[in-house]
């Protein structure tokens, strides 16, 4: 069980801002976990070339998650209706994010299905978009991607590009209530080798177990240990704290859809000021108007006692925060990766720059 | 004139108050039975104030009875749960999060059955009347007699759970059955937990209005009684006697709108400064700000309505030490022992009261005990008090700008200077008896949570609507409608979903209709 809240912990982080809360995914895993006992993960530099793997995902409102819960049997049906359109059955299940509610959806369906999970996924943190993959960046096909509601109505989606799967399967979530599970990117054991962000469950895991242990030795500051840990982590990344400070302002709004807004953090010991915007995740951030980190590295808004992840829906003035940037892996970093989730993606005008390049206080 | 109560664990403090002028006021010990406190309060301030009780039109009790017991998983009753929302919400069953000793005494018998809504208030599935009906009679096989019915967006649209209370009635003639709708907001299983916290005490609540009933019978007060909410609103005995989980967190709530009437501050911070703790709120137009993260009660998680209160460890009995790095204050206190354990007092260890005393603004036990104090000492430690003070106080802080703060509880004499961001420091008088009078002055409130889409309907008609929902809710619920106005709008487009569909929550107050007819 500490396992199991470490992951929670974990995911909720890498939901950098987004994703939902975890809690119902939290539930739903414990309640499998009661019935099977343990599901089992596998390291994608292990799977044999001719593994077969799904990716699914919750798509829709977390508003609309909170009552009509995500349901695993339905996503089963979507699964179902891939392989009857590939002629193939898997025999693996591959997360779509690292972040959210929909890096733990997955291991309930495996669990459910007593299929093993692939230590990895598509985005490495939480992103909103289907097309926002390393699956489609790196070329996997998107398609056939089947909808499948509660009662386990299906529509199956083969499109041209996974921008337009995107735009039209959101469309008939709306239809479906808001809430739709979806079993998309089918692909084999060398595609997922090939493709996806590697050892991202682990990952959660180990980021909540960090918060823990740092948290009951009281010895060392959290957040610190946090950013340190990635020093360690499988493959090592660059990490920082980038702020120490109090929440000032808050400004949110919407954009089709997207919960849009900026916050301002002021350092207690000095006059520095921190901005930070979202696109339902983090983005940017820029240390007295300098840019210090940008989307596709990662960004937490951290409660700087306790360590726990400060989504951008409560964010709220007075809040003691610390902010860490960490750098996303080579996979979320090419030149082809930019295109799709760089900063454009995000609607940012500036360029990426590595986070270990950008030049913050105290350092370079 | 009406009375204001409020029976604690320790404390059954009462108030008699002649529109908002306190007449008279006490505090007495709860007794274990309840009822004789409450009268001993009672009869206390009529006697004081020489007041007749037939001038009395109506008692409002606020009580922390029901939040105790649920949390010691004392006095529960099994309970059964009826969950509209097939084929949807298989995913999670409800009690799932129960701890074992909760279990052991509720049980978790669940039945699932078609029905519930989407978002946009369209079915799901046409409620399952038949499967209900077995649900109830299964329920009634295994003499079950507290039953939660709940559903998907129930709040939405509470038809299907009025059906199947119905069902249940008749299938179960003594019944109790709890309805999600009446108790939640939007969050399906935090919504149906507190329904079944509720379900749990159905038997403690019959006891304990029951014996709220016949102390005020006994007293020969014969007026109409009302309950405090944990939202600071009222409801009718009857309605408490229903849903006693709405007044789980009342305590806090109850002390800062009785600390905002005592001062005359409507948007403001109170500290409640006590013997271990200083519990810091937010007042907005008089009423505390919600907390809006989810609330755990007993290891369960709700949605209720409790006023977001941060507690830190500073209080009259925090203890002091000098160590390497400076001055410490708390988090640690001598609590109960401070008149055997501060130097003031006779005792060996250093507390806060002792450093008040030192410095020289508080008179309390014995000056001479704590003169030997170094004075730059006894100077660091005022300044660590006043210090943790200032940044709880900013924490909280819903913006920039100074506000006034007002100070109450006993602990409230550590504090002697200027608060930073305080634009003023208030100290009203009998703030020992705040909760109760905060009970007295609760007035009756109404609320919509529900999505809307602005699509369809568009922002203002959607705003309208939801406005004169709860405006509604508020007089159905006992408020003169002249008196009864909008005090909160909240605006949430639902994120991750293009249909212009949002959240719109809308809490409505207003007076209790009698109270203004005497006025």
């Amino acid at each position: 069980m500490d396992n199991l809240h470490d992951f929670i912990r974990g995911t909720a982080i890498l939901g950098t801002g987004g994703g939902g809360d975890p809690y119902v995914g939290r539930l739903m895993l414990e309640q499998e976990l009661r019935k099977c006992g343990g599901i089992d993960l596998i390291n994608p530099e292990d799977i044999p070339d001719d593994m077969f793997a799904i990716s699914v995902a919750c798509m829709g409102a977390p508003t609309v998650f909170v009552e009509k819960l995500p349901n695993a049997q339905a996503t089963i049906t979507a699964m179902r209706k891939v392989e009857k359109e590939l002629g193939r059955k898997f025999n693996a299940i591959i997360p779509l994010e690292a972040g959210g509610i929909n890096a733990t959806l997955p291991l309930v369906v495996a669990a459910q299905m007593g299929l093993p999970v692939i230590d990895g996924d598509g985005m490495g943190r939480a992103f909103p978009e289907f097309q926002m993959t390393t699956f489609n960046i790196y070329g996997v096909n998107c398609s056939p991607f089947v909808m499948a509601d509660d009662f386990e109505n299906t529509i199956l989606l083969e499109t041209d590009n996974a921008l337009r799967t995107e735009v039209y399967g959101r469309a008939v979530c709306v239809k479906m209530g808001g809430i739709a599970q979806v079993a998309s990117y089918a692909m084999t054991g060398a595609e997922v080798r090939r493709t996806c962000v590697p050892r991202t469950v682990s990952l959660a895991v180990d980021i909540g177990r960090t918060v823990r242990e740092l948290r009951v030795a009281g010895k060392e500051d959290i957040c610190e240990g946090l950013a340190n840990y990635f020093a360690t982590s499988d493959p090592p990344r660059f990490a920082r704290v980038i702020f120490d400070g109090k929440v000032q302002d808050v400004i949110r709004g919407t954009d089709e859809g997207w919960t849009v807004g900026s916050v301002t953090m002021s350092s207690g010991d000095s006059d520095d000021e921190l901005f930070v915007s979202f696109r339902n995740e983090y983005s940017l951030a820029k240390l007295n108007g300098k840019t210090v980190a940008i989307v596709p590295d990662l960004l937490f808004i951290l409660d700087r006692e306790t360590g726990e992840a400060i989504t951008a829906e409560t964010l709220r003035y007075g809040q003691r925060v610390k902010v860490i940037g960490v750098a996303a892996t080579e996979e979320m970093r090419s030149e082809k990766a930019i295109e799709v989730i760089g900063p454009k993606a995000s609607k940012i005008v500036e360029p990426f720059v590595r986070l270990e390049d950008l030049a913050w206080n105290g350092e370079q | 004139m009406h009375i204001g109560v409020d029976v604690g664990g320790t404390n059954t403090d009462a108030v008699l108050l002649d529109g908002t002028r306190v007449v008279a006021s006490v505090k007495s010990p709860t007794t274990h039975d309840v009822g004789s406190g409450i009268v001993a309060a009672i009869s206390s301030i009529m006697k004081s104030s020489g007041c007749a009780v037939s001038n009395v039109s109506s008692v409002m009790i606020g009580t922390t009875q029901f939040t105790n017991a649920f949390v010691e998983g004392k006095k529960l009753v099994p309970v059964a749960v009826i969950r509209a929302g097939l084929p949807a919400t298989r995913g999670v069953m409800p009690m799932t999060e129960f701890p074992n000793h909760l279990t052991k005494q509720i049980g978790r018998q669940s039945y699932l059955v078609e029905g519930g809504y989407d978002f946009d208030g369209s079915e799901i599935n046409r409620l399952d009347e038949r499967a209900v009906v077995r649900a109830a009679q299964d329920i009634k096989k295994r003499c079950i007699s507290s039953v939660v019915v709940s559903g998907v967006f129930t709040p939405i649209n509470d038809s299907m759970e009025t059906r199947m209370a119905e069902i249940l009635y008749e299938e179960i003639p003594d019944v109790e059955v709890s309805l999600s709708s009446e108790i939640g907001r939007i969050g399906l299983i935090e919504r149906e937990n507190a329904a079944i916290m509720n379900a749990s005490l159905a038997d403690l609540s019959t006891a304990v209005i029951e014996a709220f009933r016949s102390a005020l019978n006994k007293l020969d007060i014969h007026c109409p009684f009302f309950v405090s909410q944990n939202d600071g609103t009222l409801m009718t005995s009857e309605f408490a006697e229903k849903y006693p989980v709405l007044t789980f967190a009342s305590g806090p709530t109850n002390s800062m709108r009785g600390a905002a009437f005592l001062s005359g501050v409507k948007n403001g911070i109170v500290a409640d400064i006590g013997g271990t703790t200083t519990d810091v709120g937010v007042l907005i137009d008089g009423f505390p700000r919600e907390s809006a993260i989810s609330v755990d009660v007993g290891s369960v998680r709700t949605n209720f309505r409790m006023p977001d209160v941060l507690a830190v460890g500073l209080g009259g009995g925090s203890i002091v030490r000098q160590t390497e790095a400076g001055v410490t204050v708390g988090p640690d206190s001598v609590a109960l022992d401070l008149l055997s354990e501060a130097r003031v007092f006779g005792g060996s260890t250093l507390t806060t009261t002792d450093i008040a005393v030192a410095a020289g603004y508080a008179n309390i036990g014995t000056h001479s005990r704590v003169s030997d104090l170094d004075p730059s000492m006894v100077e660091a430690a005022v300044d660590a008090i006043h210090r943790r003070l200032e940044t709880t106080v900013d924490r909280v802080k819903s913006s920039r700008g100074d506000v006034p703060v007002i100070l109450v509880g006993g602990g409230s004499v550590l504090i002697d200077r200027d608060i930073k961001g305080a634009s003023e420091v208030i100290r009203p008088e009998l703030s020992g008896v705040a909760n109760a009078i905060g009970a007295g002055l609760a007035q009756v409130g109404g609320e919509i949570d529900k999505i809307y889409s602005y699509n369809d309907l568009g922002r203002e008609a959607s705003i309208e609507q939801a406005k004169e929902g709860a405006i509604n809710r508020a007089v159905s619920a006992g408020a003169s409608a002249a008196s009864t106005s909008v005090v909160s709008i909240e605006e949430m487009p639902l994120a991750y979903l293009p249909a212009g569909a949002v959240r719109l929550k809308v809490k409505a107050i207003g007076n209790l209709d009698k109270m203004e007819a005497l006025q």
